[in-house]
């Protein structure tokens, strides 16, 4: 976790002008001279919504309870700081809510939507899949809702249950016209939140809320972005690629370690977008490694990992030396009780990994699991 | 509360000693109690303030509500120290509603809820360690463990069950209706939902379908006052839910009132078969935060809470009603809270001894007949389940 979440140096875009804007002025590599501190992923959502709202006077922020700091306390300070016209409550109802900011957004102001659990966002998949994604093609480019940004807490936290700790990213990545983006730390999560709500797209923003207090990073406090549609190489190796997004990085960076030990090499690919993802990262990775193990919390079946896989597999056909391998969550609902089954483990990725990467293990288990 | 004077057992000659309590308890002579606010009405004539009971049926409205709560207390400190885990919602405050519901229908009319449903499972005839062994996600639970706080069912006594998505369940529960009455069944389904779920648009489709085919749907909307942290005032445009079906006609009761309840739900049961779908509104409270995460204290004061308990508790009314109509004594409701409490206590044991459902379990009920799949554990442990 700590050498995962402990990167201060990484590409950040500082927004320039005074009202911020899309506008990308300077590329840093580098911020050891800003100021940083240390904070947990709910405080850095925060702070970046406060930049948000700061430096885009139409920029708006609603949802259930968040005019109280929303469940998560994401939304804590900002309708005391910005207002109850620009930070509000909405009554409850989803389907309302992401509407309501698709009409908001089509007037050319920034509508940030909470939905207060991935799970109950499908109430609002209507809108999301037929009304937000479809505006720009359907009107010929008259219409759009470009400044829609959904956020929504999603994953596993230990004992959530049927309801409280789906991944549902899946079913969005399906959908051509909004973008997809899962942050794995404090420090991207703010970067990337502010990124997507200056994109000029609806963006769905999946946050995990596993990490909302026990991810804590040095977080600029500075107006940053990080750009979208780039993945990242958190960890160089040379025996196999792991790819991953989300909460699921802190596991993989585990099985990584475990993998290690055993004399195996391994790259670790944080994908932060989803849709539309950076495959050219993967691919020279997988090139390079001839192998390649993808791992989400999301049902093995029609989850985001088939795409990859199938992907990477058009591209580097020739250069594989083991069948891809998803290290997932199971086809089954989210469990209340068997939770530790469900989960695609550390345990799980890494004895992946080493099945995958010297031959004597190969083929003990099948690649369905 | 007003009396009936006819009624009024006032005698303290006819004071029944503690040995005589069974015979008084069992005691089903009609009696007649008026209730305390009087029903206001939607597209209809609200029905007599004057509530038709008995000796028995209050003291079985005090036993149940006693239970109910006992249960939600046990299951407070169970969560606490972590034998519970996933979302819990408690009930407590509102058991008026589940016991009055039951003493106007049958267990073959249905009931349908949303995730607050405990009190309603106990209501429908649930047996206390099936619920605290479904909390705990133990094999003997109502669903088999595999549910948890908010997925109680019974299917024998047609409970439909605990839903998690606000208002996804009053839909669900208008096609219960139709099923109903395509059958020509004289029997009502009861859709259950919150004050915040009556905001959700679901609401507004199912009342159109219902109305349109004169559905015996009834729609309980369980207006505790808050969805979540939000005050009705802030979310609702229009708190008089009992209109908000426009052209279905609604009820308001009194929801801390057990025998205002029961009166409204007879009401609503007999308009539901003639006439189609009604909508009651049942005014109550919450005394727990929202869920075991809420300690439901920052978007109301601890004023209003104690307020409620000290003027309109369900329990202390009935007690009240035992007490000034003779038909117990202090010390006797004493007893029963203490028998109560061992019962509770006892089922909480008896739920603790139940095993955790096998790991196979994990796959089955996705499909009728489920697909052989392959698994390992966390531990490396190859778990392969072929399913039938
Ligand atoms: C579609 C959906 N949105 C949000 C939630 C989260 N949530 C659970 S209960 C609740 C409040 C519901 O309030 P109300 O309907 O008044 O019922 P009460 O909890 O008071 O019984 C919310 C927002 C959910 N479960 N489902
Ligand atoms: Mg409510």
């Amino acid at each position: 976790m700590a050498s995962l979440l402990g990167r201060f140096c990484r590409k950040m875009v500082v927004p320039g002008s005074a009202h911020g804007g899309a506008r990308l002025v300077s590329t840093t590599t580098s911020c050891e001279s800003e100021t940083v501190k240390s904070l947990n992923l709910y405080s850095a959502i925060n702070q970046a919504l406060h930049i948000a709202l700061e430096t885009d006077p139409r920029s708006y922020v609603f949802g259930e309870d968040v005019g109280f700091g929303g469940v998560f306390r994401c939304t804590t300070g900002l309708a005391e700081r910005f207002g109850k016209n620009r930070v509000f409550n909405t009554p409850l109802c989803e389907q309302g809510i992401v509407g309501f900011g698709i009409g908001l957004a089509a007037m050319g102001n920034r509508a940030v939507v909470e939905i207060q659990f991935a799970d109950y966002i499908y109430p609002a998949f209507d809108q999301i899949v037929n009304e937000a994604a479809k505006f720009r093609y359907r009107s010929g480019n008259q219409f759009n809702c470009g400044g829609l940004t959904i956020r929504a807490p999603y994953g596993a936290v230990g004992h959530g249950g049927h309801y409280h700790s789906q991944s549902p990213e899946a079913f969005f990545c399906h959908v051509p016209g909004i973008k997809v983006v899962i942050p794995r730390s404090p420090r991207e999560a703010k970067g990337l939140l502010l990124s997507s709500i200056r994109d000029p797209n609806p963006v769905v923003f999946f946050e995990p809320k596993w990490l909302y207090r026990q991810a804590v990073e040095e977080v600029p406090e500075h107006d940053y972005m990080i750009p979208l549609s780039e993945a990242e190489v958190i960890r160089e190796g040379n025996d196999i690629t792991l790819v991953g997004w989300g909460a699921q990085l802190t596991v993989m960076e585990q099985a990584c370690l475990d993998a290690e030990k055993e004399g195996i090499s391994c790259e670790l690919i944080d994908l932060k977008t989803l849709l539309p993802w950076d495959k050219e990262t993967v691919e020279a990775s997988v090139k390079k490694t001839g192998r390649l193990l993808i791992s989400h919390e999301a049902p093995v079946t029609g989850g985001f990992g088939a795409e990859i896989s199938a992907t990477i597999l058009e591209r580097c056909f020739l250069k594989l030396e083991a069948p891809v391998s998803r290290v997932c969550g199971l086809d089954t609902p989210f469990p209340l009780v068997f939770e530790p089954f469900y989960m695609p483990t550390k345990n799980k990725a890494s004895f992946f990994c080493s099945s995958v990467s010297s031959p004597s293990k190969t083929h003990t288990f099948s690649c369905r699991h | 509360m007003a009396l009936s004077r006819l009624s009024l057992r006032s005698n303290r000659f006819l004071k029944p000693t503690p040995t005589l309590l069974r015979h008084v308890s069992t005691d089903t002579t009609p009696i007649t109690i008026e209730t305390a606010v009087p029903f206001e009405s939607h597209l209809c004539d609200a029905p007599s303030r004057s509530v038709t009971t008995s000796s028995s049926e209050i003291l079985t409205f005090f036993r149940d509500m006693a239970r109910m709560r006992r249960m939600e207390i046990a299951a407070d400190s169970l969560y606490k120290s972590k034998l519970i885990r996933g979302f819990c919602h408690l009930y407590d405050g509102q058991e008026a509603l589940a016991v009055g519901m039951e003493a106007a229908i049958t267990r073959k009319d249905a009931i349908i809820t949303s995730y607050r449903d405990h009190c309603t499972f106990l209501g429908r005839g649930g047996e206390l360690v099936d619920a605290f062994s479904e909390l705990m996600g133990r094999k003997r639970g109502c669903s088999n463990g595999k549910g948890g706080s908010m997925h109680f069912y019974k299917k024998d006594a047609c409970f439909y069950g605990g839903h998690g998505i606000v208002g996804a369940q009053i839909p669900l529960g208008c096609g219960l209706a139709f099923a109903q009455k395509y059958n020509k069944e004289e029997f009502v389904t009861f859709t259950l939902y919150g004050d915040g779920a009556a905001n959700q648009g679901q609401l507004f489709e199912a009342l159109n379908i219902a109305a349109l085919w004169d559905l015996p749907a009834i729609l309980v909307c369980e207006n505790n006052h808050y969805g979540m942290g939000t005050a009705t005032w802030r979310s609702a445009k229009s708190p008089a839910y009992f209109k908000r079906g426009d052209y279905v006609p609604g009820l308001k009761v009194d929801g801390m009132d057990a025998l205002a309840v029961k009166q409204a739900c007879k009401f609503a049961k007999e308009h539901a078969l003639k006439n189609g779908p009604i909508i009651l509104e049942m005014d109550t409270y919450r005394y727990h935060g929202h869920s075991m995460s809420d300690p439901g204290s920052t978007y109301r004061t601890r004023d209003e809470v104690s307020g409620v308990r000290q003027v309109r508790d369900p329990i202390e009314r009935v007690r009240k009603l035992l007490l000034t109509h003779d038909i117990a004594t202090e010390k006797e409701l004493k007893d029963m809270e203490k028998e109560v409490r061992k019962e509770v206590d006892d089922a909480v044991a008896q739920a603790k001894e139940s095993p955790v459902p096998e790991p196979s379990e994990l796959f089955t009920n996705m499909y009728v007949k489920d697909c052989g799949v392959e698994s390992f554990g966390a531990d490396r442990k190859e778990l392969k389940v072929t399913l039938p």
